[in-house]
């Protein structure tokens, strides 16, 4: 085989390997609108996303995601109220008050923080925090969606911190110093000019946050029950839409029926959602990365 | 008063800090002292039981190096292939870039989205069933866009000298990129790699929705195998109401971790040996 001949060859393989990423979202995109298609047509749409009770797995069926999509909502919302402020808060004293070195130590820490398996965070959620918020809070239900979104924020907060932090660091030092020699001090410089410089970059952090409070799983799968219902106390078990894909997982419903659909159509849900906030995030974190090159 | 103001919101944004550090230091405590007497050879060396006192990991420990190590087969050649095309070939192409755009979206994909894609693809359609290849495959789609990701930067380190050099010697440029640019730029490779299965060890949702069992009283024995993993066992014990199953998901959590900082580490000790010969 001429040398040439094989050039070619290889940058083909080489470029189906590229490809293979695409396919997968093809796949993705395939494997659940086939299946959310079939349910569809036994479940009209409309119903799916309107209906307030989630009763797939009881002889009187319901098919209203509401529930799941409420509970999803009410997790994430816990979890962001931990995640945004003390991630955003780490992030502007790593990139403004810490000396160097407390930098190189924290910050493999934070990793660590965040490396660790989501099982674990949901063992901790329910076996150290839920009894440990029950003390204070005597009515909390040992399924909740309080500890499972506490422990969630607890997780989240490094990805919010290290991609906030990047963007900071990203603002030129001639704009820090421009503020300094006005006379402001690092609180000032901190919060009127480098954070709202690195505005979009932190926007897409925080959005990257929410998109993956919403398609966390294990912890919310242990911690937080598996009751779909249509509340915001935080305080009763609820179900979220990947607890329920892992509770209809761990039984044994069979293929083709309509209860194994519903994890197709609740994952669909779950993507379209996801890919949107990521898309979203991309693509001001691309509007960041231009400002100041 | 500016001063004060000043002082106060260090303090604040340090304590965000603080409070991080401070959980992850009372989560490990925690697990230790909830775990660490039940540890042992036995629990190391028996496999699962309805009996409490008497089950152990070693079926989930192989189930879950059998996956990781396949996973690694998978994600290697593909990822380091696709980072290769962006990164000395396409870099300039349109198709290129909508590649690379598709790569960072799919790094934020829940992972239970891939067990979907993994139960539709593989087990059913593919007809791999609840196989070690089935949740390696899955877990490998999962890794690929980080080991893509790792693969680029450590392409980039490779000084444009070299590849130059190479040319100026006759060498074609497949040639350039096998000879020298992949020998000089794998430990980065290998790190990224050892990274990104110590993520995936650790993944659960994906492997419980391609419906990896909760029992598998035996540990695998080829890649047509059924299997089941570290933290698929630790979710099956800490969801049992008994405080004895709490225990073990516990030390089983210790054993998980344990292998979890070995990765690390060897992840560590191949980029420090690439950053001192870099130096030298």
């Amino acid at each position: 085989m001429s040398t040439r001949t094989l050039e070619w060859i290889v940058e083909r393989m080489l470029f189906l390997c590229a490809l293979l990423s695409v396919l997968t979202t093809a796949g993705i995109i395939g494997v659940l609108a086939l299946e959310t298609f079939e349910f569809l047509r036994e479940v009209p749409v409309w119903d799916f996303l309107t209906g307030t009770e989630w009763t797939p797995l009881f002889s009187n069926r319901q098919f209203g995601v509401l529930p799941l999509i409420v509970g999803t909502v009410l997790v994430s919302s816990i979890a962001m109220v931990v995640a945004l402020p003390m991630g955003l808060l780490a992030a502007v004293y790593l990139s403004e008050y810490a000396p160097d070195g407390v930098r190189r130590v924290v910050k493999p820490v934070l990793e660590i923080l965040a490396g660790v398996p989501t099982v674990v965070y949901g063992y901790f959620a329910l076996t150290f925090v839920t009894p440990l918020l029950q003390q204070v809070l005597p009515t909390l239900s040992g399924f909740n969606a309080l500890s499972p979104g506490l422990v969630m924020g607890l997780m989240i907060m490094p990805l919010v911190s290290s991609l906030s932090e990047d963007a900071m660091q990203a603002v030129p030092r001639g704009l820090r110093e421009g503020s300094y020699a006005l006379g402001a001090t690092r609180m000032q410089t901190a919060l009127k000019v480098v954070v709202p410089a690195a505005f979009s970059g932190i926007t897409a952090a925080f959005i990257l946050a929410v998109s993956r409070a919403i398609g966390e799983t294990m912890i919310v799968a242990i911690a937080a029950g598996q009751q779909p219902r249509l509340t915001g106390n935080p305080f009763v078990p609820i179900e979220t839409m990947t607890a329920y894909i892992v509770q209809v997982s761990l039984g044994d419903t069979p293929q083709g029926t309509i209860e194994y659909r519903t994890i197709f159509a609740v994952g669909m849900l779950l993507f379209l959602m996801t890919f949107g906030l990521n898309l979203i995030s991309t693509w001001l974190r691309e509007r960041f990365r231009e400002e100041y090159v | 008063m500016r001063k004060q103001a000043d002082l106060l919101f260090h303090a604040v944004s340090l304590a965000a800090l603080v409070i991080a550090l401070v959980a992850l230091a009372v989560l490990v405590f925690d697990i230790v002292a909830d775990g660490g007497s039940r540890l042992s050879w036995q629990f190391l060396t028996n496999i699962a039981s309805r009996h409490p006192e008497e089950a152990g990991v070693y079926h989930a420990l192989m189930g879950s190096i059998w996956v990781i190590l396949l996973t690694g087969a998978l994600a290697l050649p593909i990822g380091v292939a696709a980072a290769v095309y962006l990164e000395e070939y396409g870099t300039r192409s349109r198709l290129a870039r909508f590649i690379e755009l598709n790569i960072a979206n799919l790094a934020a994909v829940p992972s239970i989205i891939y067990g979907l894609l993994g139960l539709g693809l593989f087990v059913r359609f593919l007809g791999m069933g609840q196989s070690v290849m089935a949740g390696a495959s899955t877990l490998a789609l999962l890794a690929l866009p980080v080991v893509i990701l790792s693969t680029r930067e450590a392409l980039r380190t490779v000084p444009s000298t070299i590849r130059e050099g190479s040319y100026a010697l006759g060498a074609t440029k497949w040639q350039t990129i096998w000879n020298q640019v992949l020998p000089m730029a794998l430990p980065g490779i290998l790190t990224g790699l050892i990274l990104s299965l110590s993520r995936a060890i650790g993944e659960t949702a994906p492997l419980i929705a391609i419906g990896a069992l909760t029992y598998i009283p035996f540990a695998p024995d080829g890649i047509w195998s059924k299997f089941t993993v570290l933290p698929i066992q630790i979710f099956n014990w800490v969801s049992r109401p008994q405080p004895e199953f709490k225990v073990n998901a516990a030390a089983g959590i210790l054993v998980l971790l344990v292998l979890l900082v070995s990765m690390n580490a060897v992840a560590i000790v191949v980029r420090d040996r690439f950053q001192r010969r870099g130096r030298a």
